[in-house]
């Protein structure tokens, strides 16, 4: 097992140095020097040489590099060219939000859909399994920005049980800070719900027609006990495999669930640093995902290897 | 007696690999018996090939202008002149929904195209190969993943400026990684296979090997994929026209369509929800054909894709 962690921790270290490499590359394809949209159309060329030698522009491409993977090592990721301010103390306010309402979101997600999943394996051909299944082919079609339009105009505007948009700490104001959770926590775990549902559901109803469940019921087992000691038990395995990739797909969908909400997030900070043409954010933002994303995969893979003893010595 | 058995036994022993390799016509027949076995399916099909349709004569379709602002006429309700209403700067919204099919029908297609093309090259290369090439490709496609495909898409588009082709390519490439591991795990499995040990055996060569032998028999998983991703890349273009980094104004696209109907969201909600019904159905049907399509050629892909 110890040389299973250790070889899986090395592939994440490759991975987030190659990641480091791609990012850095595509920042500076792009067209254009941020300087100037910085400083505007009227700056003079001295105040550019300024500039761009103080952002260490005018080094070497493999210089630039090199002392940006050493700065982040050691956790500077640099000043906001367009914000004034440094990066890792923005960063430092936006992320723990991004993770709150994430992590909340995911929970949520990961309970209700294997619960879901197995209900609606388990009354195979019913109503509740068609009408779960629908749920979840819906769910997976819904654009959740579209979704939370819907909540707001619904929810918000017409009936007035919940706040437009906006985000506050529970310890700063618990009864504002859960109203105004409920619309953003629940949307985010769209998509992976429905995910998780689906996988479920199948897992499940692959695991149900195998012998030993037959085994199970022949020799008198409670159908309790065959559903959740051995076919969930079993079922779970390729769940979890999926588990890594949802949490992809929740950090994807914050950014557009806090675009909706207002939501001071690292979803926000990215969009509003792109559109600003601020790369250095946008490039510290994209890495510190990564590697947040890739920790968590790291995570369930671990998890995987200790529930399943095929995977570590493979 | 017992030449009689004897005859029965021949008999079996003749006509069974005739009946191992059944006619074309047959597997063909097979296919759709299972893959339009669900009413469900059948209707998405039709949605589709609508949607094509619609996409195609979208100027003969759409009863106005898309483009064609009238201030005088901003704001309206549903009516029988503009049924689903007209816009802040007063363009009849039906229109610019029908428009709207051509923008997620390209990006779908081409970015599909894009990513199945780089990510299936790659994945062969990777997977025929191995060794230290299949090391180097795939992990760089794990560094991709490790970037949620939406932020990846936004950040290359970010960077190549914006608009429809920015989005097609971007989108493609966020894509790639899906294809590459994919069709890599299939040419795994298939250049195990005697025909292709064959041919190498007889001094195939290996660019005739992989793109002759082994490609085309790794491909119904990744035709799946393929229908799956329509799907995903009209979502993540509606989503990246609503975050203000896909299709510029005053282009039509539904999901920045939904975002200027925010701003009117308590006097006109329909401006933001059709279009996002819009993206549903289509998303759905591609979803829908795609499951259909999985269980009908390779049902052991449940659950993988």
């Amino acid at each position: 097992m110890t040389s299973f962690i250790i070889q899986r921790l090395l592939q994440t270290i490759v991975v987030l140095f190659l990641v480091t490499i791609m990012v850095f590359t595509v920042m500076h394809m792009v067209p254009g020097n941020p300087i100037l949209v910085l400083l505007g159309p009227s700056a003079t060329k001295e105040q550019i040489a300024l500039y761009t030698a103080q952002f260490g522009l005018d080094k070497p491409v493999l210089v630039q590099y090199f002392s940006w993977v050493s700065n982040v090592l050691q956790g500077d990721f640099g000043e906001s060219i367009i914000f004034r301010q440094d990066i890792g103390e923005l960063i430092a306010t936006r992320l723990p939000i991004t993770v709150f309402v994430g992590g909340l979101a995911y929970i949520i997600s990961v309970v209700t859909g294997m619960t879901a999943g197995v209900i609606a394996a388990v009354k195979r051909g019913g109503f509740i399994d068609s009408l779960i299944t629908i749920t979840a082919n819906l769910g997976m079609a819904t654009p959740i920005f579209w979704l939370g339009i819907l909540g707001i105009y619904l929810f918000s505007l017409q009936l007035g049980w919940l706040p437009v948009q906006g985000f506050t700490w529970l310890t700063v104001d618990l009864s504002k800070g859960i109203k105004q959770l409920i619309m953003p926590v629940l949307l985010l775990s769209t998509v992976p719900l429905a995910m998780i549902t689906r996988q479920t559901r199948s897992a499940m109803l692959e695991v149900i027609q195998q012998d030993y469940i037959r085994t199970g019921r022949s020799k008198g087992l409670k159908e309790k006990v065959i559903i959740i000691k051995h076919a969930l038990r079993n079922a779970l395995i390729p769940v979890i495999t999926l588990l890594g990739i949802q949490l992809g797909n929740l950090v994807g969908g914050s950014v557009l669930v806090e675009q909706v909400f207002n939501i001071p997030g690292m979803g926000t900070l990215l969009v509003q640093s792109m559109l600003q043409k601020d790369f250095l954010i946008v490039q510290s933002c994209v890495l510190i995902i990564a590697t947040v994303v890739a920790l968590c995969n790291l995570a369930v893979d671990i998890a995987y290897g200790f529930i399943d003893p095929r995977i570590r010595y493979k | 007696m017992e030449t009689g058995t004897a005859k029965v036994i021949d008999k079996k022993v003749y006509t069974s690999p005739a009946a191992a390799v059944p006619p074309k016509r047959s597997s063909v027949k097979r296919f759709l018996k299972v893959f339009l076995a669900r009413k469900v399916v059948v209707f998405s099909l039709f949605v589709l090939l609508s949607l094509v349709f619609v996409a195609i004569f979208a100027p003969l379709v759409a009863p106005y202008d898309p483009y064609y602002q009238d201030l005088t006429k901003s704001l309206q309700k549903p009516s029988m002149e503009h049924l689903l209403g007209t816009d802040m700067l007063g363009r009849d919204v039906l229109s610019r929904i029908i428009y709207g099919s051509r923008v997620s029908i390209a990006v779908g297609i081409v970015s599909v195209i894009i990513a199945g093309g780089i990510g299936m090259i790659l994945g062969l290369i990777a997977g025929y190969f191995g060794g230290f090439i299949d090391s180097i490709i795939m992990r760089f496609m794990d560094a991709m993943m490790a970037i949620p495909m939406i932020i990846l898409a936004l950040f290359i588009g970010s960077a190549l400026g914006g608009g429809l082709d920015s989005v097609m390519i971007s989108l493609g490439i966020a894509l790639v990684p899906s294809y590459a591991r994919l069709t890599r795990g299939q040419v795994l499995s298939v250049k195990e296979s005697d025909y292709v040990l064959a041919g190498t055996i007889s001094g195939t060569s290996n660019f005739k090997n992989m793109f002759v032998h082994v490609l085309p028999n790794s491909l119904s998983p990744i035709i799946v994929l393929v229908t799956m991703n329509l799907g995903i890349a009209i979502l993540a273009e509606a989503a990246l026209s609503f975050l203000g980094m896909g299709i510029n104004p005053p282009g039509a696209a539904w999901g920045a369509m939904v975002n200027e109907g925010y701003k009117y969201l308590m006097s006109q909600p329909v401006l933001s929800i059709a279009p996002g019904i819009a993206i549903i159905i289509v998303v759905l049907s591609f979803n829908i054909v795609g499951d259909a399509l999985r269980d009908a050629l390779d049902p052991r892909l449940r659950g993988r894709i």
